[in-house]
């Protein structure tokens, strides 16, 4: 946000800050030890409260649970600002000396009165009002989101409502206030870092800058292609135009995790050549021309990770890899040496120090010093630099630290491209439990006592409506699929809501039933809302 | 912690710390060393174990170090005859009632105070079976010294999962989950945050105590290696103890500013896909092209 795509703040500060809004995440199960220290600091006596349409494991631990309808995060957002703004509670002096387009947004949100949101949100006005008054006095306040918030047909509009109201009342750039968006898997961070991402070089400088182009053109010795690429939705549809018909995925597993997983097996059968490096040979390795067997990153390598606090740290190999494994590094050094690259070999030190050479956010971390303490938290510019606690520090300095003034966006609620219908009338929504992780292809691997997440949990009003019974098995439809699954009754979940996890590829293909329906800028897939239907087992299967 | 600070002595040297500053912080960093048992320094001290006590100049009894804050003017001595006295009593008490075998910091403390394990003849060692309920963790309560370390790391100094407590009084006084149910019908998250503070190794892992019934668990032999979890972003690090290259168990260090030295069940319990050959299996075919 406002040009850098990292979380704002440390872990350290939500133990001291004021106020709390977890939003669109259940920390609690899928990020259990920050959520340790977000626990420490509601015992210093702060506050928190949970935006979720489910009362989650995290939810329960809020003072106050908004529980909206799925999809309609932009009319509470817009809402609370608004509120926000009528009483008075904004933060002037910073809105003039930090931000721009203050003007528009209010008159923007104007539409957004607490009875709009209260209708939209399924949340009652007085709730959303106190909850817009508790954020905007808080001496300190942090909104933390996960995928609750960017999985959904227009995430990034989501992501930049929540900014406003920290671009509203300040509470950004300061020590204990901040925008923190927690990272679902381990290095997502390092791997935008590090460029991974369609148009951005290592350090987020952009490839169609050209002095940053040339920087690395120069340092790697090859002119390199100054457009920006695909990213992964725009991938498939190249697929399906027959514009993309080589592939080669690297420890990702999509012929399991996609949204409409039917669509995207058949576009990966359709390709001329699948080239799949993983540690496991996964659905997608089944499909696989030629599979290139890994070793494990974190337990059988050295290298370096980045987390959700923009912390880079060292993993290191302690275990010797089955044979026949190489190093991710290894695979690809050799691979472009069979392209007649004289590609040097290499370690994984030498390439970080490559990376410092060109990316000057991480340049003054060297091995040395990421071996000595807990790693570095980047921007970390040189050698001496102790590494950046807090981002955009500079809203509050004098000349903005030389920063244009952050802007407020104009975002509309739509609520999700997939309406509930008499034909599918239930909204399914997705998410994580505690003891699996993804497509569950590690998960697996270990006998957990505490296993659940396989059923469709179902409101009781629901249950009773269709006549289940707890266990039962049912058909459950969307309009690109069905499977059959087990129904598991909740007494606090609402009415019209379904849930369900997506750990368990092998016993539910759920994603035959998720939305492909995607973000235009971020690429990223409906899976927090589907329509669905649920139908007795009749007869002989009809699943 | 304020900004006023206090001056006192510890066994005769003069040290001046912040308010709040407790004797064994101020001890330790004076380097000099008082044996603790239910003191971690990622909990909050409950004041049980009574090994870390001292003698404070005017006061009528012992104090435990380990709560007590220093005072202005105090004079403390860490290693008089009295505490030494009531140390090895505490360590004598303790090894009556307890298996603790496999505590090595509490054996070295029994050989340095001469402490006389045999004096409190055969009252009432406790034989109770370990309890193995699951492939996770096991707990063997004839080792436990009621420290209430695993009861605090449960509650609320860590997880706030507040699924043990102690039960009973006296001698029948015992670690135990609501109602006494089996740990996977339990409130239990399996976080293993219990195992890591558990200083008698009651609580161990389940392949620690399999390789030790195989006679197979040999310390002397492993290695830890620090790393980074391979699940959430949150970047937790691991310490993972290896032997034979196999990761025989995993921690975190106590000090560590990410973790406090806890993990989620998935840190701690999930990495067996590592060396569980049924899922990394490359066919010989993939291997080929992988040269």
């Amino acid at each position: 946000m406002f040009g850098a795509g990292g979380g704002t703040s440390s872990y350290k500060e939500v133990e001291e800050a004021d106020f709390v809004l977890l939003w669109g995440s259940n920390a609690r199960a899928a990020h259990p030890i920050y959520f340790h220290h977000v626990l420490k600091g509601i015992r210093n006596g702060g506050s928190m409260y949970a935006v979720d349409p489910r009362r989650t494991d995290s939810a329960k631990f809020a003072e106050t649970w908004l529980g909206i309808n799925v999809g309609s995060d932009i009319a509470l957002a817009n809402a609370l600002a608004r509120e926000i703004i009528a009483a008075d509670l904004h933060d002037t002096r910073f809105i003039e000396h930090s931000t721009i387009g203050f003007e528009a947004f209010v008159e923007h949100v104007e539409p957004y009165t607490l009875d709009f949101a209260a209708s939209a949100t399924g949340v009652d006005a007085g709730t959303i009002k106190d909850l817009a008054h508790r954020y905007a006095t808080a001496t300190t306040a942090q909104i933390l989101w996960t995928l609750g918030i960017t999985e959904h047909h227009n995430g990034v509009e989501n992501v930049l409502s929540l900014c406003n109201l920290a671009l509203l009342t300040g509470h950004v750039g300061r020590w204990g206030s901040g925008l923190v968006p927690l990272r679902g898997q381990n290095n997502v961070q390092g791997g935008g870092d590090m460029g991974a991402l369609p148009n951005k070089l290592p350090g987020f400088q952009d490839i169609d800058d050209p002095t940053a182009l040339r920087k690395f053109e120069t340092a790697y010795g090859v002119p390199l292609n100054p457009r920006p690429g695909l990213h992964l939705t725009l991938m498939f549809e190249a697929m399906a135009k027959r514009e993309l018909t080589g592939l080669y995925i690297i420890g990702e597993n999509p012929a399991d995790s996609e949204a409409d997983v039917r669509h995207t097996r058949d576009l990966l059968r359709n390709l001329d050549l699948l080239v799949v490096q993983d540690i496991f040979m996964t659905r997608t390795a089944e499909l696989a021309d030629v599979v290139l067997p890994a070793s494990v990153g974190w337990a059988e390598c050295d290298g370096t990770v980045t987390s959700s606090e923009r912390r880079v740290q060292r993993v290191r190999a302690a275990l010797e890899p089955p044979s026949g494994t190489r190093h991710d590094h290894e695979i690809i050094g050799l691979l472009a040496q069979r392209f007649g690259v004289p590609w040097p070999t290499t370690s994984p030190e030498h390439l970080w120090d490559e990376l410092r050479s060109l990316s000057p956010m991480h340049k003054g971390m060297t091995y040395t010093r990421l071996e000595q303490g807990e790693g570095l938290q980047w921007p970390c510019p040189d050698i001496n630099h102790p590494g950046t606690q807090y981002l955009h520090g500079w809203l509050w300095e004098e000349d903005l630290g030389g920063h244009d003034p952050a802007p407020f966006s104009l975002t509309n609620h739509e609520g999700p491209k997939e309406k509930v219908t008499s034909d599918y009338p239930l909204r399914l929504t997705t998410g994580r439990v505690l003891d699996s992780y993804n497509t569950g292809v590690q998960t697996r691997g270990y006998s957990s006592p505490i296993r659940s997440g396989v059923d469709l949990e179902i409101s009781h009003l629901d249950a009773k409506e269709l006549s289940l019974v707890e266990g039962e098995r049912v058909t459950v439809s969307s309009p690109r699929g069905s499977v059959e699954m087990t129904v598991s009754i909740k007494s606090d979940q609402a009415q019209g809501l379904a849930f369900t996890t997506f750990h368990f590829p092998e016993l539910v293909d759920l994603n035959l039933l998720t939305n492909d329906q995607w973000d235009p800028l971020s690429g990223t897939a409906e899976f927090k809302a589907a329509a669905i239907r649920i139908d007795k087992l009749v007869g002989n299967n009809r699943a | 912690m304020s900004n006023k600070s206090v001056s006192l002595h510890i066994d005769d040297q003069l040290i001046t710390v912040p308010e709040g500053t407790t004797i064994l912080e101020a001890a330790q960093s004076m380097n000099i060393e008082i044996p603790t048992l239910c003191w971690a320094e990622n909990l909050t001290p409950v004041n049980v174990c009574r090994l870390c006590v001292v003698e404070a100049e005017g006061a009528r009894t012992l104090i435990p170090a380990c709560s007590r804050t220093c005072e202005d003017g105090a004079a403390v001595k860490t290693n008089t005859d009295r505490v030494r006295e009531n140390r090895r009593m505490v360590l004598e008490l303790l090894d009556s009632a307890n298996d603790l075998s496999q505590s090595d910091n509490l054996q070295e403390l029994i050989s340095d105070y001469g402490a006389d394990s045999d004096r409190y003849t055969d009252p009432v060692k406790t034989t109770t079976p370990p309890k193995v309920e699951d492939d996770l963790f096991v707990r063997a309560y004839e080792r436990c010294v009621l420290c209430y370390k695993c009861v605090e790391a449960c509650g609320d100094d860590a997880q706030f999962t507040f699924a043990i407590a102690v039960a009973g009084r006296g001698f029948d006084a015992k670690i135990s989950t609501e109602h006494d149910v089996p740990l996977p019908e339990s409130a239990c998250v399996y976080c293993g945050n219990c195992i890591g503070v558990c200083p008698t190794n009651a609580l161990q892992f389940k392949t620690e105590f399999d390789m030790r019934e195989a006679a197979n668990w040999r310390p002397e032999e492993q290695s830890v290696t620090e790393t980074i979890c391979s699940y959430c972003g949150v970047g937790c690090t691991l310490e993972l103890h290896t032997q034979d290259n196999q990761i025989v168990k995993v921690t975190s260090p106590a000090d560590h500013s990410v973790t406090s030295g806890h993990l989620c069940v998935k840190g701690r319990f999930g990495w067996q896909y590592v060396q569980a050959p049924v899922y990394r299996a490359p066919s010989s075919d993939s291997e080929q092209s992988a040269k």
